[in-house]
């Protein structure tokens, strides 16, 4: 017999070679359509001009209150205190060293930029971006315990539970998304904010309102992922548990929800993945997510071509991330 | 210790089954009971009304006077005092094999840690296999998962133990253990009632053995009354099919 030390080499066949090409040609040949069409509009692409739209220097120039005379520059660490010897009065300026503008015994006028700062900011997208990132996880967090519970009373033999558990996933699943954000922001936001005003209360900002619509849309849909997983979990289980004593919620919480829970995990990721990318719609109610980030940003620059490709891979890049995350979980779970 | 009494039961789902007519049994303290008969008799459904995982439609099933069947009686506290043992094991396969037997230990009695662990230790080589203490169910043999559930299900001290055809899902070679486990278990005086289809555990251990067929009890009796002169043609006709 062959030794079997080294795995064999497999040649694979020509076809195979010829597919990869065709991929590739494809590929290729979608990009350079896209960019002789361009062409022919005369857009004009702009990439240079994207990285301020992701962090850019926030500049602050710091200008002479009044007519005066500099007295000193005294370096305290790595920043600078410029006392002015004003016509009324004396001023501090703390700055640092590199951004000082005038040396000791200098006359200024009121209004002459005496020093000049400069910090890092994040952009209009990376604060988009960081609040899609916030609502998902805030609203997965409100869906996974909506849903458990929901998911629970979908299983229990109480018709006041079932029954309800079985509206609320029905609702929610049976009208779209767009017009559950609507009726939380325009109905039950006016509501609420109103009978807040009412009673001297602060209003509760949009966002919440977002994240409760995004929150008990993903909750339905979790219920019936725990309910499934429940319901997969072999009834000798909860037989064996209830025989020796336990009551049922004693048997769901140390037999049922811990296997329910292993079975549940990847299709609860995507779940969540789906939850990401319908957060997109939540710029409609004045939420500033990387969807609404992006439309403003194009607003205002034009460059609509370059942004909106640049939004779309910012949720790739969130998406694929979270799913690899959750691959990596499901290897080390499901052995 | 446990009197069944005008016990029925109907299924209706897929067709009409009368898995049980008019049953009466009543089984003393210490007595080792033996249900045989064939499959569809209604003889696990007998054993799963004992401690009410079936309900029945009527009669009344008394477990040390206590009505098990009234929805008024607590039945997770006649539950603790009824061990039972299933055909599949349903051993909980998230947790190692101590802390299957130490659960309802803890979460049923209130036992401490300690005192659970304890327990679970003593039976585990009472059962021969305190070495699988740290291992998963599934690192076992059926043989050894069934012993485990034996031990599982005697942590709760119980006063009657049930086995529902323990080592029917059995590779062959592995009866013998679960079945010497059980022997001992009898000869130590636990009240149990076995549906089984092992004719050698049945002539060798119990004090009674109750045939059943169509959901009822056609005959009752010592072993060697059974096994040597049967009453009932139906009794006769099976034992020698499954003798052979």
């Amino acid at each position: 017999m062959r030794p079997l030390s080294s795995p064999p080499i497999l040649k694979r066949p020509r076809s195979y070679y010829i597919g990869a090409a065709a991929f590739l040609a494809i590929l290729f040949g979608l990009v350079a359509a896209l960019y002789v069409a361009t062409m022919q509009v005369d857009y004009v692409w702009r990439w240079n001009r994207i990285p301020q739209y992701f962090v850019y220097k926030h500049k602050i120039e710091l200008r002479a209150e009044a007519d005066g005379e500099v007295e000193t520059v005294d370096a305290r660490g790595d920043r600078h205190l410029i006392t002015l010897k004003g016509d009324e009065g004396p001023q501090i300026i703390e700055t640092p060293a590199e951004g000082v503008r005038v040396s000791p015994g200098d006359s200024v006028y009121a209004g002459d930029i005496l020093a000049v700062e400069e910090h890092w900011k994040p952009g209009l997208l990376m604060q988009g971006l960081w609040l899609t990132i916030k609502v998902s996880i805030i609203a997965t967090l409100f869906g996974v315990v909506i849903g458990l519970f929901a998911g629970i009373a979908r299983v229990s033999k109480n018709p006041a539970a079932r029954w309800s558990a079985l509206t609320y996933v029905e609702l929610i699943r049976g009208s779209p998304l767009l017009v559950q954000i609507f009726i939380w922001y325009f109905v039950l936001g006016t509501l609420f904010n109103s009978i807040l005003a009412k009673n001297g209360l602060d209003q509760i900002p949009p966002l919440w309102y977002g994240v409760a619509a995004m929150a008990t849309f993903a909750g339905a849909y979790v219920a019936e992922i725990v309910r499934a997983g429940i319901q997969s979990i072999h009834r000798g289980q909860n037989e064996a548990a209830r025989s020796l004593g336990m009551s049922y919620p004693q048997a769901m919480i140390h037999v049922i929800l811990p296997q329910a829970i292993r079975r549940i995990l990847p299709p609860l990721a995507g779940e969540f993945i789906s939850l990401i990318k319908d957060s997109s719609l939540l710029g409609i109610i004045a939420i500033r997510e990387l969807t609404k980030a992006t439309r403003e940003i194009v607003t205002v620059s034009l460059q609509a071509f370059e942004m909106w490709f640049i939004c779309a891979l910012l949720y790739l890049i969130l998406t694929f991330s979270l799913s690899m995350c959750v691959k990596y979980l499901e290897r080390r779970i499901v052995v | 210790m446990i009197d069944v009494r005008n016990l029925s039961k109907t299924f209706w789902l897929p067709q009409r089954v009368d898995a049980l007519e008019d049953v009466s049994l009543s089984i003393a303290a210490g007595e080792v009971v033996v249900v045989i008969g064939p499959s569809g008799s209604g003889k696990s459904t007998l054993l799963r009304c004992l401690n009410r995982l079936e309900t029945a439609d009527s009669g009344h099933v008394f477990i040390d006077g206590v009505d098990v069947l009234d929805p008024k009686t607590n039945i997770n506290r006649v539950r603790a005092e009824v061990g039972m043992v299933f055909q599949s094991f349903n051993l909980f396969p998230h947790k190692k094999v101590l802390d299957n037997i130490t659960l309802a230990q803890r979460v049923v009695r209130r036992r401490s840690r300690e005192e659970a662990l304890q327990k679970a230790e003593y039976l585990l080589s009472k059962v021969g296999i305190r070495e699988k203490a740290g291992a998963y169910p599934d690192q076992l043999s059926g043989g050894q998962q069934q012993r485990v559930a034996i031990a599982r299900a005697l942590a709760m001290d119980p006063k009657v133990m049930l086995f529902d055809e323990p080592t029917s899902a059995l590779d062959p070679e592995m009866i013998g253990e679960v079945l010497e486990v059980m022997k001992t278990l009898a000869r130590e005086g636990m009240t149990m009632v076995c549906v089984t289809h092992e004719m050698g555990f049945a002539r060798e251990v119990a004090d009674r053995v109750v045939f059943m067929d169509g959901g009822a009890i056609v005959e009752t009796g010592t072993p060697e009354h059974f096994f040597v002169n049967p009453d009932h043609e139906r009794t006769k006709l099976f034992l020698s099919q499954i003798l052979k």
